[in-house]
């Protein structure tokens, strides 16, 4: 393999035209190039999308009550009811595979006005009632003090966990927010932290929440045992798809309602959701492997071809060899490796290329600010083994053919002369 | 050195085959330089692909040094071509891209001689034909006579047990051609065993021993006053 001599003739071989070796290395070099671009576009896009996620527990539920629309023993349609706190009980008991269940109360937000004042400064933000562990369901950045803990939930301490944009809008630039007090609703909270959220980049309407204990949110605003809205998260490697219809029926059951009275519960199942974009990705990355190694294949097969042509040329230098000694498999080794070398070093070329251009593109991106749906487009070390190992073996393939013409020459008819 | 028993040798030629050797025998001594004479289509070239292991022969035997030479699969009859054979050739054969020092040292290099010894060979075998000052060059850069010559170090360099020479001097001029066989001659007085096919009478009253071919069977073979080519360069 390391064979000085060896090397020396391929190099000899493929630098006798140069103008050939470059325009058939060019074939593997653009399939190699086109398969990262494509490869590294469909990441950007994936990044793009999965940063709108965040960091969301993504195997994860979120269920609220609408109206009945079936009348039920003896109950009448269009009857409003509410989950009740006695409702997460009752599912930590009766359904498996539950990771959390958090209830969870809300106001403000889409229909509120100017529910938050300090001092003089007055906002509209969303408040939430929580339990301590919606911060592993919904994750966040505690950027300072703590998050709402179980003490809180107990004594019901009115606390609160207020974000960037409720900060920006509520204190001045430098001012301390820890152990100050906020009037939401007219009721003091005293905060105690406040957060960041990856989602959407960390803009919008992540950043202007504000948590407080779910026990304190339903005494002052008087919500007694009625719970908004749910987020339940099932345990890794059970889908929560697979068992909400469980969830459902149950408090179907709980609440009076007509077994098939589907209305009556709304839902926004996230995993499904995030399958149905995981697919997508998945195909894309079909796409980008489809297209890319079939052009790369067309490199590969103006290689065979080209190797085809040298091997006709040399027909009488290898029957000179072959008289002078050289086995069959020597011969065939040289043809096979001076085949893969050219596509090695064409597509190192290649990948070498790609990889400046997705450089190039995220300078751009860097320099001109975000695109939507379109973040850090990028090829992994295991893209480059991939298309590595598809390079030696359509090297393999591209020598196999020509090497195997080469030897098939009997060294006397190579010899004729004139 | 060489023993041919009733040797035959045809082609096939779509429907109806040639029969280009019918039945040859004969004895090479060591240390013989003989000519094989004929006119084409007298069959000497078919003789020397087999005794070169380049073609099989249908019938008969050959043995080269004591080894009987039969069903050879490629890898073996190169081996054998390898380590008992050297190949001079009328078009010289050599391999353009490759320098003569290159050219030389290509046989040992397919016996696995490591590259310094290889080198240091092929540069005495190329002083042996009077080019080592040349060893640098190119084949395109040597005159007919020069890469001829060069073609002779590269058949000297393995060592070999026979010299096998077809047409060496087909395509030089008399005076180079002359030149030629005073080197293969000064060979021959080495003590190798050389054989020459030719057409040109005067190149045969060279060697020691002429056999003449005619449509496949031998026709004459006798031994000769050898004629120094020296004394016509």
């Amino acid at each position: 393999m390391f064979n000085q001599d060896r090397w020396k003739e391929i190099l000899q071989v493929l630098t006798t035209n140069w103008f050939r070796t470059i325009l058939t290395a060019f074939g593997v070099f653009w399939g190699i190039f086109i398969l990262i671009l494509l490869l590294s576009a469909g990441k950007g896009l994936e990044n793009g999308i999965r940063s709108n996620f965040g960091d969301i527990a993504t195997n994860t539920m979120f269920t609220w009550t609408q109206k009945a629309t079936k009348a039920y023993k003896g109950l009448p349609k269009d009857r409003i009811y509410y989950y009740t706190t006695d409702d997460v009980p009752a599912l930590w008991n009766n359904i498996d595979g539950l990771r959390y269940v958090s209830p969870r109360n809300q106001s403000g937000g889409f229909n509120g006005g100017g529910n938050v004042v300090r001092g003089l400064k007055t906002g509209a933000f969303s408040i939430y009632g929580d339990y301590p562990e919606i911060i592993k369901q919904q994750p966040m950045d505690i950027t300072s003090g703590r998050f709402i803990n179980q003490l809180d939930i107990d004594q019901k301490r009115k606390v609160a966990i207020i974000g960037l944009d409720v900060r920006k809008s509520l204190y001045d630039k430098d001012e301390e927010v820890l152990g100050t007090y906020i009037k939401i609703n007219n009721v003091n909270f005293m905060v105690i932290g406040t957060y960041k959220k990856s989602e959407n980049n960390g803009r919008g309407e992540a950043q202007k929440e504000i948590y407080t204990p779910f026990t304190t949110f339903s005494q002052v605003f008087n919500r007694g045992n009625d719970i908004g809205w749910m987020a339940i998260t099932a345990v890794d490697g059970t889908p929560i798809t697979d068992i909400k219809e469980q969830i459902f029926t149950l408090l179907k059951e709980r609440h009076r309602i007509h077994p098939e009275d589907n209305r009556a519960i709304g839902h926004f199942d996230l995993y499904e959701e995030f399958s149905r974009v995981q697919r997508l990705f998945g195909a894309l990355r079909f796409i980008g492997y489809f297209v890319g190694i079939l052009v790369l294949l067309s490199g590969v097969i103006g290689v065979s071809n080209i190797m085809l042509i040298v091997v006709k040329e040399r027909t009488k230098e290898i029957g000179i060899r072959r008289a002078l000694g050289e086995s069959p498999w020597s011969i065939k080794k040289q043809i096979l490796m001076e085949s893969i070398f050219l596509t090695i070093i064409s597509g190192m070329a290649g990948i070498v290329m790609g990889a400046l251009t997705i450089y190039g593109v995220n300078y751009l991106l860097d320099a001109n600010g975000p695109i939507p749906m379109f973040v850090n487009p990028s090829v992994n070390l295991g893209v480059v083994t991939v298309a590595l190992i598809i390079l030696i073996v359509s090297g393999l393939f591209a020598g196999f053919i020509p090497a195997n013409s080469a030897i098939k020459v009997r060294p006397i008819e190579a010899l004729r002369t004139e | 050195m060489i023993e041919i028993k009733d040797l035959h040798k045809s082609y096939k030629m779509g429907s109806n085959s040639l029969h280009v050797l019918k039945g040859l025998n004969f004895n090479i001594e060591e240390g013989e330089l003989v000519a094989i004479m004929g006119s084409s289509g007298s069959g000497k070239s078919t003789l020397l692909n087999i005794l070169g292991m380049l073609d099989e022969l249908d019938e008969g035997s050959y043995t080269l040094d004591g080894v009987p030479i039969k069903n050879l699969n490629e890898t073996k009859a190169a081996e054998y071509r390898n380590k008992f054979l050297g190949f001079i050739f009328q078009s010289f054969n050599l391999i353009n891209y490759k320098t003569a020092l290159e050219n030389v040292a290509l046989p040992l290099y397919y016996q696995g001689v490591s590259r310094k010894e290889r080198q240091e060979k092929a540069l005495k075998y190329l002083e042996q034909v009077g080019l080592k000052e040349w060893a640098g060059h190119l084949p395109s850069e040597l005159s007919g006579g020069q890469k001829q010559r060069v073609a002779i170090a590269r058949a000297l360099a393995a060592e070999p047990k026979v010299l096998m020479a077809d047409e060496p001097t087909g395509a030089l001029d008399s005076k180079t051609s002359y030149e030629v066989m005073d080197l293969i001659q000064k060979i021959n007085d080495d003590g190798n065993t050389i054989l020459v096919v030719t057409h040109e009478p005067d190149i045969a009253d060279m060697c020691k021993r002429i056999v003449h071919l005619k449509d496949g069977v031998i026709v004459e073979d006798k031994k000769v006053d050898q004629v120094r080519a020296s004394q016509y360069v």
